[in-house]
């Protein structure tokens, strides 16, 4: 079925126009087979004819020497009938329609036509969220700087019309029961620390909101099955043989064959196809990474209460978090062995809700003592200088009430691609980069790919480039691989220092994490980086 | 140099141009070891033929942006944001949108493989391409023709004394890092005076004739790094920031603004500076007279 927007199409070269030569020959011969056989004639000669007035007349060109025969012989070139889009992205999840709504936000990239594939049915006529659906377990939690993303692009308010939860409250501790921490927005002048949200509440903001905007934009309801990009070889024959200016121009676009049968054209492809990206197969860009031998189990579950706060315990197996998803729900991802997760999945609520409740308090260690301010040595050292979260007691956790949700299990790996972009293609989002969940970070690093190709592409417009040229791709990937690296780095260290169930590494752990928990700067530039608004770690 | 230091000495050239006593800065001007002896009047041209067998003989690699002009490729960005910047402002369009320069003739004089051209094609301007390597015309109009909007440049294998004895006028005059390779820059600010309409623009950039571009743009370019081939730049054709303004106000365009292009090794960028020590563009306006 095809989508209501508009395709931009090519004119068709029509046996119309004849170049004048061939017309006054008409005009003089009255017969019909004369005609076809002086159109047949035309068509010979159309070939050096157009190539004499395109280049130079001082001397001839190398393109006279073409064959007149050649050019009847070759079957006419359908390819001028496609439609060519200025970028095409393929996969129309969070991440890639954030980067067709902001492409429409901009005055310098809004005249672009862009071509979304995806075959997920809800982009052409997805259902219409209700406000009493039961929460999906598959949420997000989107940093500050994702959520000025949001609103610069005007997709926020209706993500605030759908169930949301700010939350500005964080309190991470582990089962050793040797301390806490207390992250509070506060800490570092901010009014919130993250906002948790449905995937598919994002999802349909960024649907509603692109169909608002006026860009020309088209959704191919259908799967990629292969690209042809130009290579060196490829644009340079074309220019030697072809005759036609358009077809010339074709071969150096990236030409997208996909499933159902149609073909595009598009100056630029944007890979936003999530971990198993085909579009970084077919590019031959390579990846690097390890499966971390853990996989998540999530799942929704209520509360008595409303939760205002982000809890996460680790344990030995693997960290789980509490996370304040609205009303009375709360959403759980709880990291732990793939065995383990297969039997948290399949066992009966009842000792589900059990099991959560057990390993978010009890279960496998005490709780930390809270801590009285001033009765510490070391904090009474750094007495002016502490962040008002420290005198914060520690806080159990909401108990659970119930499951609100399926639960759902999925493996965790690390992966990063070799390259984020070459020419005419480039990737953004999970098929760039995977992490582990436990600091919340992997959508949000996907939003800022899309920031920082935003304003590569701008740039670009600005100056006059050609989109899809691989000079300016590679300015995307400079700014970006550093900040991701970082990130995933910074990410991974903790997944392996909370992996380890040894006496003294607990206690340096446990050492480190009170220091971070107490030196406000540590803190505030902990949560700054967390919040998306610092790129590198401790260089503010 | 600091904005204030900058401002000051565009004052000081600006007032040296106007003053009267510039014989100090004659001799340098006409002290080319390569320039091809005076012609008469009727076929002048400031075309030097050792400088057009340099380029012929890399005409090939115009558009790999990885061979020997690299670096102007890594360039042209920081210069097309100077064109657009002063331009904008001084027709009067809107920065903002995306084809600013619709309904404007510009000269690309000097384009080689056209790599300023096609830019500014893209931005809306109706380009025309000198240049007086006919290789370098026939790789332009083969690269042009990829792109539909490129494919409306027009490009000529000529000079700009052909183009002025032709009378063809232009609201902007644009040569990028030709001026060092030409035999009389004099002259040459004179056709490209004469191919300007009143009031329209001239824009030139070049390379600094001081200790420092020798270091940069010679040495460290050619010898060290290897970023262009060996001999493609002589020190004692560059000029200084002073001897351009003033011979371009002989030719009776006055200029208005100039910037520096500095470039940061580690992150491999150009950005626009105020300091006109190595690489600088000057932007002018032709007088009403």
């Amino acid at each position: 079925m095809r989508p209501a927007f508009g395709s931009v199409n090519e004119p068709r070269i029509s046996e119309n126009q004849l170049p004048p030569l061939s017309c006054s020959i008409i005009e003089h011969s009255g017969d019909m087979s004369r005609l076809i056989a002086t159109i047949r004639l035309a068509s010979n000669i159309f070939v050096p004819r157009l190539a004499t007035r395109t280049f130079c007349t001082d001397a001839p060109e190398k393109l006279n020497d073409v064959p007149s025969g050649s050019h009847s012989n070759k079957e006419p070139n359908d390819d001028e009938g496609l439609p060519q889009h200025d970028i095409a992205i393929v996969g129309g999840g969070m991440v890639g329609m954030a980067l067709a709504c902001s492409l429409a936000s901009m005055p310098l990239t809004k005249h672009l036509s862009i071509a979304i594939i995806d075959s997920n049915p809800a982009l052409s006529n997805g259902p219409v969220i209700k406000k009493d659906d039961p929460p999906d377990p598959r949420v997000s939690t989107v940093t500050p700087a994702t959520i000025s993303l949001f609103k610069d692009i005007g997709a926020w308010e209706y993500v605030e019309q759908h169930r949301h939860a700010y939350f500005d409250k964080m309190q991470v501790w582990d089962y050793t029961g040797f301390g806490y921490t207390r992250y509070n927005a506060r800490d570092a002048d901010k009014d919130v620390l993250g906002c948790v949200v449905e995937n598919k509440v994002l999802h349909k903001s960024l649907l509603s909101c692109l169909q608002n905007k006026d860009i020309k934009n088209t959704i191919y309801p259908t799967r990629l099955s292969s690209i042809s990009l130009p290579t060196r070889s490829s644009v340079s024959s074309a220019g030697a043989s072809a005759s036609n200016i358009s077809t010339k121009n074709l071969a150096n676009l990236a030409k997208l064959d996909l499933s159902d049968g149609t073909n595009l054209y598009a100056k630029l492809v944007v890979g936003a196809d999530g971990s198993k990206s085909r579009v970084r197969e077919l590019a031959g860009i390579k990846t690097t990474g390890w499966n971390y031998s853990q996989s998540a189990v999530i799942c929704t579950v209520e509360h008595p209460t409303e939760n205002f706060c982000a809890w996460q315990r680790f344990l030995p197996a693997g960290p789980i978090a509490l996370l304040p998803i609205g009303d009375n729900f709360s959403n759980i991802v709880w990291t732990m062995s793939p065995k383990d997760a297969s039997n948290h999945k399949i066992m009966n609520e009842d000792d589900f809700v059990k099991a959560v409740n057990h390993a978010l308090d009890f279960g496998h260690g005490p709780r930390p003592e809270s801590r009285v301010f001033g009765g510490d040595v070391i904090s009474s050292f750094f007495r002016p200088d502490v962040t008002s979260s420290v005198h914060e007691r520690f806080e159990p956790p909401p108990k659970v009430l119930k499951l609100a949700s399926d639960r759902m299990a999925f493996p965790l790996s690390l992966m990063h691609a070799n390259q984020y972009a070459s020419k005419r293609v480039v990737l953004i989002g999970d098929a760039a980069h995977t992490v582990h969940p436990l600091a919340g970070q992997g959508v949000n690093m996907g939003y800022g790919d899309v920031s920082s190709l935003l304003n590569v592409i701008a740039d670009g417009v600005a100056v006059g480039s050609d989109i899809g040229e691989v000079t300016l791709l590679k300015k995307y990937e400079a700014d970006r691989k550093t900040a991701n690296i970082t990130m995933m780095a910074v990410l991974d260290g903790f997944q392996k220092a909370y992996s380890v169930d040894f006496g003294p590494v607990n206690i340096l752990r446990a050492a480190a994490f009170n220091g971070a928990n107490v030196f406000a700067p540590l803190k505030r530039n902990i949560i700054s980086y967390a919040s998306g608004e610092l790129r590198l770690p401790f260089l503010s | 140099m600091s904005r204030r230091m900058f401002l000051r000495s565009l004052y000081q050239i600006k007032s040296l141009s106007r003053s009267s006593g510039l014989a100090a800065f004659q001799p340098l001007l006409h002290n080319r070891p390569y320039a091809t002896t005076r012609q008469p009047a009727a076929s002048a041209s400031s075309l030097n033929q050792t400088e057009l067998a340099k380029f012929a003989a890399i005409a090939d690699s115009w558009w790999d942006a990885e061979g020997p002009f690299k670096p102007l490729h890594v360039m042209n960005p920081t210069r097309i944001a100077f064109l657009r910047s002063t331009l904008c402002r001084h027709f009067g369009k809107d920065p903002f949108s995306v084809r600013p320069f619709e309904g404007l003739k510009f000269v690309d004089v000097g384009c080689g493989g056209g790599i300023l051209s096609e830019p500014l094609a893209r931005m809306g301007a109706s380009v025309t391409g000198i240049d007086a390597v006919e290789k370098n015309i026939k790789i332009a109009r083969l690269h042009a023709d990829l792109d539909p909007v490129a494919s409306s440049i027009k490009y000529r294998c000529t000079t700009a004394e052909n183009l002025v004895e032709e009378q063809m006028k232009f609201d902007a005059v644009i040569a990028l890092e030709v001026i060092e390779h030409v035999a009389d820059p004099a002259e040459f600010c004179k056709s490209l005076s004469a191919l300007t309409v009143t009031n329209g623009a001239t824009v030139v950039s070049t390379i600094n004739r001081s200790m420092r571009a020798y270091a940069t743009a010679i040495i460290a370019a050619e010898y060290i790094l290897h970023w262009l081939p060996k001999g493609t730049h002589q020190w004692s054709s560059f000029l200084t920031p002073e001897e351009l303004v003033m011979i371009l106000q002989r030719a009776s365009i006055s200029v208005e603004e100039m910037a520096g292009f500095a470039y940061d090794p580690l992150t491999g960028q150009w950005s626009l500076t105020d300091d006109i020590g190595v690489n600088f563009i000057a932007f002018g306006i032709k007088n009403s007279l």
